[in-house]
């Protein structure tokens, strides 16, 4: 029988007398006896040794100054090239939302007034060269909202019949009309889809000359072709039985283009261009291309009348509408920013490296000594 | 604490703390005795944290615990519950990929626990049961067991000695049970299991956390702010903006009557959690998991080192953690064990002196002045070899050595001494002939150069003590002379011995002790009768004095050692580890300071603070140890605060002053400043009483040492060791610190410091078991911290600013797109980017990065111990580092959002005149994101392998294969399809690629524009990197 003093036990702050409970020891020694010379020795690869070959740069003057002459210069290049072309596009804008009281569209700006038609006229002096492109502004819109952009159904809009029934609640307050029909198509998206209608006639000698106008080819070929999809019921009028319009809209769905079956339904390019949101609040969308007939070659001088179907208001929410006609180039729209910006950046690249070749000059170039 | 403890252990029955009966053999308990058997725990050692049953949900629990994840927890909890703009899986995808692998690396060190458990609990031990001996694995081992425990074997658990094979039924236990010898037949278990000594030192050990995680800690803080005032500002601004006529409800996008209904600070509180979720991928969700998997993977590179690996032993380094691997580049206080990590502690007889001839052992046979010297007179050469004999004499018989019991050859000497200069005199001795047998009940045996076995009486020991510091034997010789031999320190033997005889032998100690080696001295007289019984009463009487034994023992001791008469000097070698020396001058190189923590003697502690060149001829030595403390016969607390008050002023107030963090460098000129302090005085200073201004003792003292290059304590005990940490560590700035040992006194300290450093040595594995890091050899330690150190640390502190830099300029660009979305937290990127920026696309650059960066080469690091010094102080994790980094992320943000703003003003950016939207923008940025954080990253690396190469530019294309594969295909599980061709058709557009590559060389700019010119004005960097850029092409 024995006791213990237990203060002898209390070994945790100090470790004298010692824990005698070595068991560590006797694992060691075994595995020391056990195993071979060979497998406790670490591998001696370049990995574990940390001694993979390695490139190790070094930016030094003679890399780095003309390095940066190379860049600057090539963005000074790639920049001239931008800012030439982009001067090369022509660009016709105009405000037709009628606010100020001399413009034509004034008379229709009293969002009670419907079926309003005005009129904005133009003259180009020489020929705006084609193909033209013809594009509707909007600003202070925001497409860009998040509940905005989340309402609709992207189910419904491929094509699924299933939810024509029943949209998803995303779509709300567009879900369901007041007598709980499905609205097809359905959220605020579609719902506020643009419905300004524009036609532009030439005036020649007096008589106005309609500009023929190409609806095609204004939208994504992959949403025209495989994102959105109509259901594959004919006609398309029976897919919507039990359907309603959005309420903003003056027609169904399945009449908004009764001339051209594949622009027709949800395949619209007009839809589709408009369903494509808009990142920023002041945005332009393609309407029309100005590709065919006399016009192929753009449109010559002269006298032009725009008559505007006036219905999408925009003054309720301080938003303005625009018309801009223009061609583009392998760059795009005109763009002044992005051939400028190259200019400056490739300039500065320049001077940097004057800058440095200063400096070295001055330190003799330290490192190559 | 340890009483709490012990508390739960035991349950409530507080009787049971103090004692603990225990029948042997589980002896039916005598009737009488109303007490019942207590329960004990069973002798199992359980080091894991988790069973296969409970790793799922403790794992779960731990893991939330930590404030990071359950703050995406919360996130990912606040995406399902309230409408959000990102699904629940952008937070959830990335926390489970987290959470995950967490736990997968916490499993994979629980099963090497579990397995080292199974190890040590399957070990076969001898028991003794029913009279019988039975083999039993460990772990079965009940309180009450009589155990059998052979020589050389290790205690399965505490036990109380029963019965030794030694005929003096003693037994010897060295702490150092590798090379000790308990010789224990029986014994009884007492406590096993986790009632063990060990197991509750064990329980003791708490965490370690890096200044590192400190500083991600602070960071985390700031962005955490950072991304509340974000939210704070966009649900404010909306507000702000909705009041605007018109804007609240346009038209077009009318509410819902659900929110139409909504009390406006409810909606109000709900938009500010939505754009906390929307902006939540500010605060890094998948660093925890990189910094995890950084230090987990990148401790192996510190045992796979085959630099590291020590023939001898068969071993390299062993990482116990892997938490501090960062800290090991932080170090400003090294505190050493001096026996057997500065020392091999294999002290070894160098020379003697006799009558102030020079006698050196060689091999060869070739003596220097040997002990056949011929020249000279006969009679004094017959003379000289009676003091030979003499001198060899004593060396064999004024000691307390004992001879251990082996099988093998006796001549192998197998001696047991407290300490290890007696052993090697002892052996010295026998070198020349002399041979120390052992004791035979009173009788000292030696055997003489002629073989013959001469018997000595062993009438007294006068036992050492550090202040008279020597020891003295009375013996008797067969003749009947009564003899006393006396070794000491020459300090105490000089005095009391004839000046002339001093004089022959003062030169040769003095230059041993300049050597390095330990010098003693020896001397002898002849007693006469009266003498000796004077002696002999006197010391009886004080050995059984009951007051004041210590006073009257030395008093006697100082009456008979009077008058001897000097016979020679010996010199002992305490072999110091293979590059002490190197490796302690690589260290103060780098700035760090060394503090030798010692139980040892001060001489010999000095003299291998000498031979380690922490003290150099130059240095000025501040001592306050006992000696100089008894001086003037003065109260010690008086004479105390006089040394310090003037030390105090010669080493801190008339320094001049130091440049911050760099303490002393190689070519300074300053007068370097050593400290002593033993055991005694540093409790004095520490624990003097109340009402003495002893914080003002405490403060002196740690201003002092802080401006020594090298402190040395000694005479220390275990716990003093700890103190000193403790206090060092607590002081102002808080240092970092790593001790170093390989004794199991060394434990204390190594459990204390910041960093512990265990020695593979010969004493035992305690302190390797117990520390962070074990290395098998002193020599290891400057490539441990000078080399991985250092490159862990930049890796780390790179890998936590870009981490949290990358982010910033993820979100930035999203919080600046909601004042083009009327503060709708309308995401900027696709729900799939958002996910995936973090642990897909931007995860294994800085991964590799992490692990392989060398930017600058081991060689060369190794080579300039002063490199260290630039990563001091935390240096890379700074405020001014940090701002640095978050500068950049917003410049490159703002960049990012706006050059695409700019592009956008007019969407029409193909050649067939069709517009962008939304998610093009997005698109764009992204893609300008992931190539700039990524080159980024690139132009950071200096060390690229072919990993490096891989990740990086597989990194990038991916991206691109990814957001083809992403936006190529109609997802069926998808309801909304937003990327649908946008990344196809974004490359289709010249203005796109040529935004993407201005963008990408604009953010980059200043960045290269500093590479290149910060170059040639860095302090170091420049001339290492200019001498040494030609041979590490070669070899890295």
């Amino acid at each position: 029988m024995s006791q213990q003093d237990q203060k002898d036990h209390q070994g945790q702050q100090q470790p004298e007398p010692l824990p005698v409970h070595t068991t560590t020891i006797q694992k060691v020694r075994i595995m020391m006896k056990e195993e071979l010379e060979t497998t406790n020795r670490p591998d001696n690869t370049a990995f574990t040794q940390q001694r993979l070959p390695a490139w190790q740069p070094m930016l030094s003057a003679g890399i780095v100054i003309p390095g940066f002459v190379l860049i600057g210069l090539a963005f000074i290049g790639i920049g001239v090239a931008l800012f030439i072309t982009s001067q090369n596009i022509t660009v016709l804008e105009k405000d037709y939302t009628g606010v100020e009281t001399t413009s034509d569209c004034y008379k229709c700006s009293n969002p009670s007034d419907k079926n309003c038609t005005c009129k904005l006229e133009f003259s180009l002096s020489t020929l705006f060269e084609g193909p033209v492109f013809f594009y509707y502004g909007l600003s202070n819109y925001f497409q860009s909202q998040r509940s905005y952009g989340a309402s609709k159904d992207e189910y419904q809009l491929s094509g699924d019949l299933d939810y024509f029934k029943t949209p998803i609640s995303a779509c709300s307050p567009y879900q369901y009309d007041a007598n709980q029909n499905p609205i097809v198509p359905c959220g605020s998206l579609a719902n506020s889809m643009f419905n300004d209608t524009f036609k532009l006639y030439q005036i020649v000698n007096g008589t106005k000359k309609l500009v023929p106008f190409d609806g095609k080819g204004i939208a994504w070929w992959t949403d025209y072709n495989i994102k959105y999809r109509n259901p594959s019921v004919t006609p398309l009028k029976n897919a919507f039985n039990g359907t309603v319009k959005p309420s903003f809209w003056s027609k169904p769905a399945y009449e908004l283009d009764t001339s051209d079956p594949s622009n027709n339904g949800f395949v619209n390019q007009d839809f589709l261009v408009w369903m494509r949101r808009a990142a920023l609040p002041d945005f332009r969308k393609l309407y029309r291309r100005i590709t065919e007939g006399d016009y192929a070659r753009g449109l010559p001088a002269g006298n032009y009348s725009l008559e505007i179907a006036y219905n999408y208001p925009v003054l309720s929410f301080g938003g303005r509408k625009k018309v801009v006609f223009s061609n583009v180039s392998w760059m795009g729209g005109k763009n002044q920013f992005l051939g400028i910006a190259y200019l400056v950046v490739g300039s500065l690249c320049v001077v940097m490296s004057m800058v440095m070749l200063i400096v070295y000059a001055k330190f003799k170039f330290p490192e190559d000594d | 604490m340890l009483r709490r403890r012990l508390n739960r252990l035991f349950g409530r029955d507080e009787r049971k703390v103090d004692s603990r009966t225990i029948y042997v053999g589980h002896r039916p308990c005598p009737a009488t005795e109303a007490l019942i058997p207590p329960k004990f725990c069973d002798n199992r050692i359980v080091s894991s944290k988790y069973t296969v049953w409970n790793f799922l949900p403790k794992n779960l629990f731990e893991q939330f615990r930590r404030i990071a994840n359950f703050y995406f927890l919360i996130i990912f909890l606040v995406q399902v519950i309230v409408d959000t703009p990102t699904s629940p899986v952008t937070s959830g995808l990335p926390l489970f990929f987290v959470i995950t692998v967490t736990a997968i690396k916490q499993g994979y060190e629980d099963w090497l626990r579990h397995k080292a458990d199974n190890e040590v609990n399957k070990y076969l031990v001898t028991v003794l049961e029913d009279g019988r001996r039975a083999c039993k694995e460990s772990e079965k081992i009940k309180v009450g067991d009589v155990v059998e425990v052979v020589e050389d074997e290790t205690f399965p658990c505490d036990l109380i000695l029963l019965q030794s094979s030694r005929e003096d039924e003693t037994c010897f236990v060295t702490t150092a049970s590798l090379d000790g010898s308990p010789t224990i037949r029986w014994s009884v278990a007492v406590y096993s299991g986790m009632e063990t000594k060990m197991a509750l030192n064990y329980q003791g050990k708490s965490q370690k956390r890096s200044a590192v995680e400190k500083s991600i800690n602070a960071f985390l803080l700031v962005y955490l702010c950072i991304l509340v005032s974000k939210a704070l500002v966009c649900t404010t601004l909306k507000y702000v903006w909705q009041n605007r006529p018109g804007q609240d409800e346009p038209w077009y996008n009318q509410k819902t009557q659900k929110e139409k209904d909504t009390n406006l600070y409810l909606k109000m509180f709900t938009d500010f959690l939505s754009f906390m979720v929307l902006f939540n991928f500010i605060i890094p969700v998948s660093m925890y998991v990189t910094v995890e998997m950084q230090k987990f993977l990148g401790s192996f590179f510190i045992s796979w080192d085959k630099d590291f690996f020590d023939p001898e032993i068969q071993e390299g380094a062993l990482v116990n953690t892997s938490d501090l691997n960062e800290e090991l580049g932080q170090v400003e206080y090294v505190f050493t064990d001096k026996t057997g990590t500065l020392t091999q502690n294999n002290m070894e007889f160098i020379e003697c002196c006799i009558d102030g001839f020079q006698y050196k052992y060689a091999d060869s046979g070739t003596e220097l002045d040997g002990f056949c010297v011929t020249d000279g007179p006969v009679n004094i050469l017959q003379q000289k070899a009676g003091r030979e004999e003499l001198f060899l004499r004593a060396l064999c018989l004024c000691h307390t050595v004992q001879v251990k019991e082996t099988v093998g050859p006796a001549d192998l000497g197998g001696f047991i001494a407290s300490s290890p200069d007696e052993v090697a005199l002892v052996k010295g001795a026998m070198k020349y002939g002399f041979k120390f047998l052992g004791m035979e009940s009173k009788n000292m045996r030696v055997m003489n150069r002629n073989n013959d076995v001469e018997t000595y009486e062993l009438l007294h020991v006068l036992n050492f003590d550090p202040v008279r510091r020597r020891m003295s034997v009375i013996v008797r010789t067969k003749s009947g002379d009564t003899m006393l031999f006396c070794k000491g320190a020459d300090s105490s033997i000089f005095p009391r011995v004839r000046q002339e005889e001093v004089d022959k032998i003062r030169m040769h100690v003095e230059r041993n002790a300049t050597e390095g080696y330990r010098t003693l001295c020896v001397a002898y007289k002849l007693l006469s009768r009266e003498e000796y019984d004077q002696a002999d009463t006197g010391l009886r009487e004080a050995k059984l004095a009951l007051q004041d034994r210590e006073e009257k023992l030395m008093a006697v001791y100082n009456q008979v050692e009077t008058g001897m008469s000097l016979i020679g000097a010996t010199a002992v070698e305490d072999r110091l580890q293979e590059e002490a020396a190197e490796t302690m001058e690589a260290l103060q190189g780098a700035g760090m300071k060394v503090w030798v923590l010692t139980g040892d003697k001060m001489e010999t502690a000095k003299s291998t603070c000498y031979a380690c060149r922490l003290f150099q001829r130059s240095t000025e030595l501040l001592e306050l140890t006992v000696r100089t403390l008894v001086d003037l016969g003065r109260k010690r607390e008086v004479r105390l605060h006089e040394l310090l008050l003037d030390y105090h002023k010669r080493a801190v107030q008339d320094a001049p002053p130091i440049k911050a963090g760099v303490t002393r460098s190689w070519s300074s000129a300053n007068q370097d400043y050593g400290f002593i302090i033993d055991g005694a005085t540093l409790s004095l200073v520490l624990n003097s009483s109340p009402d003495s201004n002893s914080s003002c003792y405490k403060s002196l003292f740690l201003q002092i040492c802080q401006n020594c290059t090298t402190v040395l304590c000694c005479r220390m005990a275990p716990l003093q060791k700890a103190q000193i940490v403790k206090m060092v560590k607590n002081c102002k700035g808080s240092p970092i610190t790593l001790s170093i040992g390989d004794g199991a006194n060394d434990v204390s300290m190594i459990l204390e410091a910041h960093v512990g450093i265990g020695i593979k040595g010969r004493e035992g594995r305690q302190a390797v078991r117990n520390s962070d890091y074990a290395i098998p050899k002193l020599k290891h330690l400057k490539k441990l911290l000078l080399g991985h150190g250092h490159l862990y640390y930049v890796r780390i502190a790179h890998l936590v600013q870009y981490f949290f830099y990358k982010n910033l300029c993820f979100i930035l660009p999203q919080f600046l797109y909601q004042f083009f979305c009327g503060y709708s937290q309308q995401p900027l990127y696709d729900a799939a980017y958002l996910t995936m920026y973090n642990i897909c696309f931007t995860s294994m650059p800085i991964l590799a990065n992490s692990l392989l960066e060398q930017h600058i080469c081991m060689e060369v690091l190794m080579d300039n111990a002063a490199l260290y010094r630039d990563v001091a102080k935390n240096a890379m994790l700074g405020w001014g580092p940090f701002l640095y980094w978050t500068l950049l992320g917003v410049y490159q943000g703002l960049l990012f959002f706006f050059g695409v703003r700019f592009l956008f003003s007019n969407p029409a950016l193909q050649d067939n005149g069709q517009v962008f939207g939304n998610w093009s923008y997005g698109t764009i940025v992204f893609t300008v994101l992931v190539f700039t954080v990524t080159l980024k990253l690139a132009m950071d690396t200096r060390h690229w392998t072919w990993i490096n190469h891989f990740v990086i530019w597989g990194s990038l294309a991916f991206y691109m294969f990814f957001s083809f594969f992403w936006g190529g295909i109609i997802w069926p599980f998808l309801r909304q399809q937003r990327l649908y061709f946008v990344f196809a058709n974004m490359l289709s557009s010249v203005s796109a690629w040529l935004i993407i590559i201005l963008l990408i060389l604009l953010s980059l700019l200043p960045e290269i524009l500093l590479l290149v010119l910060r170059k040639p004005r860095g302090p170091h960097s420049r001339q290492v990197l200019s001498t040494y850029s030609d041979t590490i092409s070669f070899k890295c």
